[in-house]
Order: C-alpha cells, then structure tokens, then sequence
C-alpha cells in the first residue's frame, strides 16, 4: 500500500523535531530512513503508525490520512515492529504473535479460522514454531526479533514500518531477516542503523538530519561521498559490485574536524 | 459456600444449611428452628456471599490495575483508592457522628465510595503528561495521593471517641460481619459487570502488555482504554471497599496467583482472578470467625497474615520478575 509523508511538521516541547518532511514509498517498495541519531527517524516513524499527531501536514497510508481512520482502522493497515522495551509481558510466544489480530476484532470477537492461519502462517515464515510454547520473556535478542515480526506479519499489513529491527540480530540472522521482509512483498519502511545493511535491503533510502529530509532517491544516488562528509561524518563510498549488490567502504580514520566516525554496528 | 455458612461461633450441620437455603430460595420445604433459620439466612449466608463479591472485585480491580500501570506491585492500595474509601468513611464515622449498621452504615458506604471515586479522579488528572496517561505517573501520583489522604485520615482519627476509634479500626482493616441481603444486590451487579466487562477488553488488555508504542501499533487508542480501566477500577474499589471496608492484599496477591498458573492472557486471567479471590475471601472470613471464637478477627489482619509470607514465597519460585 502507497505511504504518502507531505510536508509533516512535528514539535515537542516548543522544539521542533521534524520540518517540512516529505517521503513517498511506492506499493512494494522498501524505503530506508537513515539518519545519525537524533535526526528525527524514530519520531517520523511514530507517525506514521499513529502513535503521534502531527502538528501539520499529512502522513496517508493508501490514499487516506491515517488520523482520519481509527486506530484499528488503522492498525489493519500498518504494522510495526519497533524497538524491544524489555517489559516482561508473561505472555507465551504464540500469545505474542497472535497479538496481530487486536484490530481485526471488536469488543465480542472470538479467534476465528482467519485468526489462526494468520497466526500460524507468520510463526512458520518468522521460523518462531521451535520456541513456540516458551515465555517470550525468556528468549535471546534475536529470538524476540522474529516473534516480534511474526505479530507484524499477523497482523496481514499492507505497510509495514520497522525500527533498527536487526539491532541484536548477528550477522546471518540479519541477512536471514531482511530476505524474509524482501519475500514478503509488504511496501515497508524501515529506520536502519547500518548504512551498509540499508544499501543492501532498501530500494530508496531517505536521510534525515537535523529534523529535515536532506536527500531521498536510490541508494547509489543518495549515499555520496559528500553526503556521507556532511551528514554522517565519515569518508566513504558505495559501488555495486559485480553480484548486483551494494557495498559501501569507509576510509580507516574519521573526518580531520575530531568528529567520530559511527562506530560499526 | 454452604460450609462456610455451616461453621462459625454455633455449628450447623451442612444438611440443615442446605434445607434453610432451599426452603428460601424456593420456598419449599420445613422451614425447621427459627433460631437456626435466623443464624443461616440472616447472618451468615449474606456474609459468605458478600466476602465472595468482595474477593472477586478486589482481585479483578488489582489485576487490571496492574496491567493498566505496567507495574506489578499496583493494586487499590497502591494507587490510593483504598485511602480515599477510608477518608470517606472515617469522616462519616467520626465526624458525622453515625454508628455503623443500619441507616449510619448506608452513609458510611456512600462516603467510602465517593471517597475511593475522589481519589481515583485525582490520580487520574495527576498522573497524565502532555494529555496522555503516563504509568510511572500514575503509580507516584497514587503514591502520593495516598499519603495525603492517609495523613488527613489520622488526623481525623485523632478527633475521635474511643468507641468511634474501634469503629474505625475495625473498618480500616475489613470486615464483612455486617453483611446484610440489602448490600448485595448493588456490589454483585458491579462486580460482575466490570468483570465481564474487562474480559472482553481482554484482547486490548493483553496489547497493553506489549508497551503504550506496540498497543497503539496494533490498534489499540491507549490513551482511551487507560481512562476506561481507569474508571472501572475505581468504580469496582468504591463499590467493594465501601460494603467491606479497607481488605488489603487480595488485589495484589490472586492475580499474580492466577498468572503463575494460566499465564497473562486476560481472557482467562481475569474470570479466573475474580473465581480465585472470590474463594479465597470466603475461606479468610471463615477463619476470621473462627480462630478465636467467639470474638471476630478483621479481615485485613488475616489477608496480610496470610498473603504476605505466600506471596513471598511465590516471588522466590517465580524467575519472570526478576527482570522486571
């Protein structure tokens, strides 16, 4: 489903967070919001799974202004997968991802043969089945990643917004996931930490900085030695190697003005 | 329940319990010794009944209270019902001069009531931030709260005669040894109307577990729900504290009970929760009459008595809340 972001103005406390931001993600599309921290990423999110109003502009998930649907209406349109708080729920795993169907039921809806297969179809595609039954508060990092997934995908949503979901994940867990969003075709918007995992999942990337959209467009386009100079701090450059896939490399040492490079996540 | 009825200062055996129950409630049968027949219908069935309704709402507001603040230490007391009840009533008892019992106890009960609904009123308009209804808030504004009207309730108490004192006590830490038929029908009405209530705002209920951000990703208005439980929880502790008075330590300890064994879901969670608290304050009454007959024990002494040491007991087996 299109997501449309138009002119989006967001202050908390008198300050402002977000100026004039504008985005689009095409039906099918995966679009990365990278940005250093603090420029906004988390914030932009939140509003588009209605957890903020903003103070101007539109945020439209399929053509409609998502603060003129419900908050069921529109969570059957996007799902979230954001960062783990840690809260112990005593929830199972199972109870955790049939979590996804909150806004497919009213006051007196009993789980129905819709429920199930949604629920089952998200556990066999997140892989979750082998700790199915255990306490989610149990579960390692990356574990809780893909149960978290798993109650996104549950949800049947036509968008999709992730936040660092690969922040606990090593290194073929990653891979692993961002194939398994890629498979699924969902239109997503996903904050990415890592440049370099970003370059490889997304098919647009948009940076924020400073609260303002500074470049949007396909990855090789945006990811300019100049533009890694000034908004990131880094010397560095991308090229698509030979098996299609885009890699950035970073010079060793930071910029010569004593500001540090990102560390490597 | 009908042993429960048969124990106590006389002992009745459970066959002639179940005659003077049936020949009431059908009216058919003897209805046999009148002084029996008062002891059954008039004392204790409606006190077996009443710590029945008290347990289940105690334990139902204490379960939703700890999902609505994320925190596993809330229950009425926590949040300052409890105290606000008590400054109700102690108002009236001391101030306004009424015994306890017929018409004094009726304003004894609206003043609890009104007492607990004051307080939850407060907290809620303490706890938010920016417009919405922040947890940790909630749960230092019930502190809070809590105190004050604590402090205020001492004071009071300090105004009153050594017969309005007893009164008092007795009342602050519950009783429902003056159980009448009239009580019930209210108390009953909103117990298991909030408790039906709640369990079909189970599935939303479950969301909340997740985290305000997630809930509100998976449908759920937050904020809404969060007044909504709000405002049944203060309504189901009004209610109940205002027939039983100040019973500590259900709302705390039968949920956490309840999780240990079916899990989080509220779906069962909170049918089971009021089941469990339901039985269990029976079972407190009981022996609140019968440990040192004939003389009466408050209930709150024994639920603390009691609950304390198990819940203790439970924290230690249970590994989920030492992450929390």
């Amino acid at each position: 489903m299109k997501l449309t972001v138009d002119r989006l103005h967001i202050t908390l406390d008198r300050r402002p967070i977000l100026r004039d931001v504008r985005l689009e993600a095409e039906k099918g599309d995966i679009v990365g919001l990278v940005g250093p921290n603090g420029s906004g990423k988390s914030t932009l999110l939140r509003t588009v799974y209605r957890s903020l109003r903003p103070a101007g502009g539109v945020v439209e998930v399929g053509g409609d202004d998502v603060w003129r649907l419900s908050a069921r209406a529109a969570a059957r349109r996007t799902a979230a997968v954001l960062q783990d708080t840690g809260a112990v729920t005593g929830l199972s795993v199972i109870e955790t991802v049939a979590l996804g169907r909150t806004a497919h039921h009213g006051l007196l809806g009993r789980d129905g043969a819709e429920d199930r297969r949604a629920v089952a179809e998200a556990v066999a595609r997140c892989g979750v089945e082998p700790f199915a039954d255990r306490d989610y508060a149990t579960l390692s990092g990356g574990e809780r990643q893909r149960v978290l997934l798993a109650r996104a995908l549950a949800q049947r949503p036509r968008l999709l917004v992730l936040d660092e979901l690969t922040n606990h994940l090593d290194i073929r867990a990653r891979f692993e996931l961002l194939d398994l969003i890629r498979s699924t075709g969902i239109t997503t918007l996903a904050v990415l930490h890592d440049l370099d995992l970003a370059a490889r999942l997304c098919d647009h990337l948009v940076v924020l900085h400073e609260g303002a959209v500074v470049a949007a467009g396909p990855v090789l386009e945006v990811l300019t030695p100049d533009l890694l100079a000034d908004v990131f701090g880094v010397r560095g450059r991308t090229e698509r190697h030979p098996d299609g896939v885009v890699r950035l490399t970073y010079a060793a040492r930071p910029l010569a003005d004593g500001r540090e490079a990102e560390p490597g996540r | 329940m009908v042993v429960a009825v048969s124990i106590g200062a006389v002992g009745i055996p459970v066959s002639d319990v179940w005659r003077i129950l049936l020949h009431h409630v059908t009216g058919r049968g003897a209805a046999g010794d009148p002084a029996l027949d008062q002891i059954v219908w008039t004392f204790r069935a409606p006190r077996v009944a009443l710590a029945a309704v008290v347990g289940a709402g105690l334990a139902v507001a204490g379960a939703v209270l700890q999902t609505l603040v994320t925190n596993p230490l809330a229950d009425p007391v926590v949040l300052g019902f409890s105290y606000g009840a008590s400054l109700g009533a102690v108002l009236v008892i001391t101030l306004g001069g009424v015994a306890i019992g017929g018409l004094g106890g009726l304003g004894v009960s609206g003043a609890a009531f009104a007492g607990a609904l004051a307080a939850g009123a407060l907290v809620f308009a303490l706890g938010q931030r920016r417009g919405r209804l922040a947890p940790t808030r909630l749960v230092l504004a019930g502190v809070a709260v809590g105190y004050v009207l604590l402090s205020v309730t001492s004071f009071v108490q300090l105004l009153a005669t050594p017969t309005e004192l007893r009164t008092v006590m007795f009342w602050m830490l519950g009783s429902v040894a003056g159980a009448q038929w009239s009580q019930l029908p209210v108390a009953t009405g909103v117990v298991l109307a909030s408790t039906l209530v709640l369990t079909m705002l189970g599935r939303r209920l479950n969301a909340l577990l997740a985290g305000d951000e997630s809930a509100t990703a998976l449908g759920v208005d937050v904020n809404r729900l969060r007044a909504v439980l709000l405002v049944i929880s203060a309504l189901l502790t009004g209610t109940v504290i205002a027939v039983a008075g100040g019973v500590g330590f259900v709302g705390l300890m039968i949920p956490h009970l309840v999780r240990l064994t079916v899990g989080a879901d509220h779906r069962r969670l909170l049918p089971l929760t009021a089941l469990l608290g339901a039985v269990y304050l029976v079972l407190v009454d009981l022996l609140s009459r019968t440990v040192n007959r004939p003389n009466e024990l408050p209930l709150g002494i024994l639920t603390a008595l009691l609950g304390a040491p198990f819940f203790l007991w439970l924290l230690r087996r249970d590994k989920g809340l030492d992450t929390a």
